[in-house]
């Protein structure tokens, strides 16, 4: 089974029989907690500590703080690194911290016994703060004579870029006779992975090494960081992935790991758990950025996009964390997706305030910019009395496009198809028809966005993976990736890719699940949609080099030419004839026990790129609204993507619909709140809202496969494209029904019933 | 300590726990059950689902003292001793309702719960008899087609 | 693992009280999906538990000679929606008690917790008003009756003296006889989620079924407690439905009082005051098929 079948998961039977084993499954039962002790302000200065109390508690162990750990800066986020200082990610925490830049930031961490004598003694920790103001709101933390989380990004703006392609300007381009401009501010919310196993690590020191066990998709980098983090060489921490419970991008960041490696050493290498409780996973590792967006658009009344100015402003939090990059994403997409006839002009600042740190999750800015962007579409299609669609087609990428900004071209496009198959889905022309000019409590509307998503991270940043295939004796072989399976089904997927390349049957393969550090061959791993990308080009690459070695081995054990040879159904055939020539199982045998020739076959490589490609898609959507109370109900909704060749469609189709859930939480219900003092309000999975399954809607998934030049296998991104379109065209369908225009997220109730007030279809006395 | 006594998945135990144990932590931490997972251990996230006499709970906002005596199953309990999978466990495998699998043991409990009582349901009702878990990977689509093929499955069976 | 310093589980309602008397900071904990997540978060932590869990004379739903509902309080919440009793006489209490929580919270939360833990936002609390519910309270000195409403003194607090307990929520005959009931749960989730408002209606129309003979009307979280709408009940009464429809929603804003926190604000929640007191009584109505002219 090769390329295009759905076959079942490789880890299903794991899964479905509670045998898979993820971090805390394995902790060693004597394990010593830790717990981290947090700060109860938002912005200060640690002064002093009083552990009296604390030490008191019964099974206490040893309690640290800011003062005790290595003086060390270290970054956090789950980028490849870079030997070039100007492009390296900044460090600006240590493992405790003395100044406080987050509610709940970490000051102290206790070690104990088990977890209730940890918590006893965190509560009784007295702490002396110098404090400062908090700032929530991006507008407060950059005021003249704000408090900065750092001395050295003046104004607490971490970075701010433009953008602005040469010839005309907007102001310029605008002036044209005629010419529509459109403007609107956009604004999306603070909002959280949840991936339902939190955070967890347990780290203990073995045969001279830090051992750390963690929860997290990306082991290679977690090694690097708490090497750099400890002082310590690198090769002296060896980092264990497991079975992981979702990650989501949160786990693409190295946030307790270093501590709980540096604690195990200051314990005489004892085994010691860390795990957040799900209240510090909501508020004390990562959130998706807050963004305000605001776009100003130039437009011919034919629908020819003319000209645009983008302004966006990211709320950062605490932390540089994967820092400016994210808003960059959600920059560069409005330029991508869209074309302007003269100019675009962008510009981009990340800030930092107080409230939770912002860092990766799935879509990396772009769910924000989508958001702003096909929001704004629409906006615009309306303004000029043009049908979305059909503004859209006008004016989206199309095939030869190179980014102006990145260099990235576009390989192959989808697009068009994407939207066709969505808009007949949908009944586009039908339902509008239908759903216009509808007055009364319940109305309707239909809605769509479409998007496009880079497949990796080159060339802006490092692109490289490994691999490496290992044969057994009987004929099977070990594919060890350091892509990382984080729940996508990257391992089947893999499992595929060396079944079709090797001509070895997919219950021949094993892709080892778990990665160790000190085995498994280096990748950056999960992150980007890549792993299928550029990891599956590595495994390809040495799935073709192991081939080559086979059929030498092959060659002289038959004496035929190699070129005459290849491997089919796991033997050794007569390329021309197809006759079977050789088991792979009696190669094995004779390749491993040969008196006179034995050689272990195995192969390895590295895989560098500096290309990339881009996803496309669309999604489609009904609703049926219900004014009076805000409550908007998905009748229907439909993503079509085009992300390539199908590894796996049955498995894609999965993944679609999991971000579709994501997307549909981000636009109708999800929002991380905080309140004046930057504490946060709703950190929990109770008050945060978390579309549940009478939430969400039944999803329905198409697919237009182009066969992409630059993929393994012709594929390209799918791990994050699913989570890009719904929220705006509920949005847009939204508009459609009720003429009401909302454009800040979450769409929950409360807000919508403020806006059908203040547009008057809810009278100020709620009558209508 | 106290010692207590129930049945875990068709076997008499007799375990001593510490009486401020949740049953989420002696399944986990004493019988090695670790299908039993925890993501909120507030009753929020039905990852430590299990059955108790029947019904599914979750074991995080239960305390073990209370477990005296009662019939408990996990998923370790429904796999056939030959290692062969429950039919509920196949339409997981088989309808792609797997990802991360961090709330799967959970949600095939509930779904345990839901075939055994031999009624059809509606594909709306299973959306609310699994609406105790929370899952981040599937929008629950393929969840709710691995269910309604096995309620359907055993409805044709047990109405013939 | 729970920081508790000891539970003790008591063998009978008498064992119960007697172990709470014996220990004036003890707590009772029944199906404990409030209380350990009360010594979770560190409200509780330390405590001293008596519990009632395993009761079997605290559970179950009876109905009396003189027709009177007996709901015991240990009673899980699907217990509850699964009587027979409670599904032919009192269906929107049993509708209410299956939208708390999610299904595996309903095996294990009970209906008395509902009523002792005195929350605004209790499920069942809004449509027991309505059915004028009354409680039974045992403690050392014997047992006492109380009416639900009065039983109610503050956001989360209730007039239960240390050492007692509830054993027993009537609801007599001519509170539920003839009227047909709907509750509705507004909240931002359809499941696993607390009531940002909730209504309860029930109704009972004069013999014509054109006129409304007898309205209640409470809520939930339109005030620090669970409350009633008396006026706008008196008022009512006599009205079509369809008169009924167009006052409600204001006459109801006259006696709630809401207020603003981060889960709503005070004109969000008088807007669904307003909104769904109507659909409730449409609702309720309906069942009893009442005339709308």
């Amino acid at each position: 089974m090769g390329i295009g079948v759905s076959m079942k998961r490789v880890d299903a039977y794991e899964k479905v029989t509670g045998r898979a084993k993820y971090t805390d499954d394995l902790a060693p039962k004597d394990a010593l907690v830790a717990v981290v002790v947090r700060s109860t302000i938002a912005n200060g200065l640690i002064k002093s500590f009083d552990m009296s109390e604390a030490e008191k508690v019964p099974g206490v162990v040893k309690i640290f703080t800011c003062f005790d750990v290595p003086q060390i800066k270290f970054p956090t986020p789950g980028h490849p690194w870079s030997t070039d200082i100007s492009h390296q990610d900044v460090s600006d925490r240590m493992l405790l911290n003395r100044r406080v830049r987050i509610y709940g930031d970490d000051i102290a961490a206790v070690v104990a016994q088990d977890r209730i004598a940890a918590d006893k003694a965190a509560r009784l920790v007295k702490v002396e703060y110098e404090e400062y103001p908090v700032y929530t709101r991006m507008e407060d933390s950059m005021a003249d004579g704000a408090v900065l989380n750092f001395e050295e990004y003046k104004e607490n703006i971490l970075k701010k870029t433009c953008f602005k392609n040469e010839g005309a300007s907007f102001d310029d381009a605008a002036k044209e006779d005629g010419i529509v401009v459109v403007e609107g501010l956009y604004d999306t919310q603070t909002v959280q992975h949840c991936h339902i196993e939190p955070p967890v690590s347990f780290a203990y020191m073995a045969n001279g090494k830090i051992v750390v066990v963690s929860s997290t998709q990306i082991p290679h980098i977690v090694r690097r960081v708490c090497g750099q983090a400890l002082g310590i060489p690198w090769g002296k921490v060896r980092v264990i992935k497991p079975y992981i419970g979702g990650g989501f991008g949160n786990k693409q960041e190295v946030l307790y790991e270093p501590l709980n490696a540096w604690l195990t050493s200051q314990l005489g290498g004892r085994a010691v758990k860390l795990e957040l409780t799900r209240e510090e996973t909501f508020a004390f590792t990562r959130v998706r950025h807050a963004m305000q967006i605001s776009l100003k658009t130039a437009v011919r009344k034919d629908g020819q996009l003319v000209a645009r100015k983008c302004t966006l402003y990211s709320n950062q939090g605490g932390y540089a964390s994967h820092g400016h990059a994210i808003v960059m994403n959600a920059t560069s997409i409005q330029r991508m997706l869209y074309h302007d006839e003269k100019a675009i002009e962008q510009e981009a600042c990340t800030v930092f305030t107080n409230i939770s740190t912002g860092g990766a999750m799935r879509g990396y800015g772009i769910p924000q910019g989508i958001f702003a962007l096909e929001s704004h579409m629409d906006d615009v299609a309306l303004k000029i009395g043009m049908d979305p669609i059909e503004f859209r087609k006008k004016n989206h990428m199309q095939n030869g496009f190179k980014d102006p900004g990145t260099g990235i071209p576009c390989h192959s496009i989808g697009l068009a198809e994407c939207i066709e198959k969505g808009k007949k889905y949908i009944k586009w022309d039908e339902k509008r028809k239908a759903y216009a000019n509808r007055t009364g409590d319940i109305r309707y509307g239909v809605g769509m966005a479409i998007f496009c998503y880079k497949s990796c991270v080159a060339p802006i940043a490092l692109e490289t993976a490994s691999c490496r295939i290992v044969l057994n004796q009987d004929g099977s072989v070990q594919v060890q990736m350091g892509a990382t399976e984080i729940g996508q089904g990257i391992d089947t997927a893999y499992t595929q890719m060396a079944a079709e390349t090797l001509g070895i049957s997919a219950d021949n393969v094993y892709v080892i699940s778990t990665q160790d550090t000190d085995v498994t061959p280096f990748d950056p791993a999960a992150y980007a949609s890549r792993q299928a990308y550029i990891s599956g080009t590595a495994l390809k690459q040495t799935a073709e080099i192991f081939v080559e070695k086979v059929l030498a081995f092959a060659s002289k054990m038959l004496d035929k030419p190699c070129d005459t040879l290849l491997i089919k159904n796991n033997s050794i055939v007569d390329k021309n004839s197809g006759d079977i020539l050789l088991s792979m199982e009696n190669l094995a045998m004779e390749a491993f026990y040969s008196l006179t020739d034995s050689v272990h076959i195995t192969a390895e490589s590295t895989y560098h790129s500096t290309d990339n490609t881009y996803s496309f898609g669309a999604c489609f959507v009904e609703i049926e609204i219900d004014i009076p109370v805000g409550k908007i109900k998905v009748l229907d909704i439909i993503n079509v993507h085009d992300s390539g060749v199908l590894i796996n469609p049955a498995l894609a189709e999965a993944q679609v619909h999991g971000g579709m859930s994501m997307s549909l939480g981000f636009g109708l219900s999800e929002q991380l709140l905080f309140d004046g003092k930057a504490r946060p309000l709703n950190n929990n999975l109770l008050d945060y809202k978390l579309p549940t399954s009478v939430d969400t809607p039944e999803l329905a998934v198409d697919f237009v496969e182009t066969v992409d030049p630059t993929g393994p296998y012709g594929n390209k991104a799918l791990g994050e494209t699913p989570a890009l379109p719904s929220a705006p065209a509920i949005r847009n369908a939204l508009l459609y029904a009720t003429g009401v225009a909302v454009n800040s997220l979450p769409m929950n109730p409360q807000k919508l019933v403020e806006h059908f007030k203040a547009a008057g279809i809810i009278c100020k006395d709620g009558g209508k | 300590m106290k010692i207590i006594n129930m049945i875990v998945n068709e076997k008499p135990v007799e375990v001593a726990i510490d009486e401020r144990e949740s049953l989420a932590d002696t399944l986990r931490d004493r019988l090695y059950l670790t299908s039993v997972k925890k993501g909120c251990e507030v009753g929020e996230c039905g990852a430590c689902t299990v059955l108790i006499d029947g019904e599914a709970i979750d074991s995080c906002i239960y305390l073990a003292v209370w477990a005296a005596g009662k019939r408990i199953l996990t998923v370790e309990g429904i796999t056939k001793p030959n290692g062969e999978l429950d039919p509920i466990q196949q339409a997981f495998v088989d309808e792609c309702a797997v990802q991360c699998g961090f709330c799967t043991p959970g949600l095939i409990m509930t779904a345990v719960e839901i075939v055994g009582s031999g009624r059809k349901y509606t594909r709306d009702e299973i959306r609310r008899l699994i609406s105790g878990h929370l899952c981040r990977c599937t929008g629950y689509q393929n969840i709710i087609n691995a269910i309604e093929r096995v309620v359907e499955e055993t409805h044709k069976v047990v109405s013939k | 693992m729970y920081d508790i310093k000891s539970i003790y589980e008591a063998k009978s309602v008498d064992d119960a009280i007697k172990a709470l008397s014996g220990d004036p900071k003890a707590v009772v904990i029944c199906g404990g999906s409030d209380v350990l997540i009360k010594i979770r978060e560190g409200k509780l932590s330390g405590a001293s538990l008596v519990s009632i869990n395993g009761l079997e004379e605290l559970k179950g739903v009876s109905l009396d000679e003189d027709g009177t509902i007996v709901i015991l309080p240990a009673t899980t919440f699907s217990k509850v929606t699964g009587s027979k009793i409670i599904e032919k006489y009192i269906p929107a209490l049993g509708f209410a008690a299956d939208q708390a929580g999610g299904p595996q919270l309903r095996h294990v939360g009970t209906i008395g917790g509902n009523v002792c833990n005195g929350v605004t936002s209790a499920d069942t609390a809004s449509t027991l008003l309505t059915l004028n519910a009354e409680l039974e309270i045992t403690g050392p000195n014997g047992k006492r009756s109380v009416k639900l409403e009065d039983f109610y003194e503050g956001p989360g607090k209730v007039k239960l003296s240390h050492g007692e307990l509830l054993t027993a929520i009537k609801i007599k005959k001519p509170d539920y006889e003839g009227f047909d009931g709907c509750y509705i749960k507004y909240a931002m989730r359809n499941a696993m989620d607390i009531a940002t408002l909730g209504c309860a209606v029930h109704v009972k129309f004069d013999g014509s079924k054109t006129k409304i003979d007898e309205l209640r009307l409470a809520f939930g979280v339109a005030a620090p407690t669970p409350i009633r709408c008396y006026k706008a009940e008196a008022v009512l009464k006599g009205r079509t439905v369809s008169e009924a429809l167009g006052e409600i929603g204001s006459l109801a804003l006259l006696e709630v009082n809401p207020r603003t926190s981060w889960r709503a604000s005070k004109e969000f929640r008088e807007q669904l005051v307003r909104e769904l007191s109507g659909r409730a009584l449409k609702e309720a109505a309906a069942k009893a098929g009442g005339v709308s002219s």
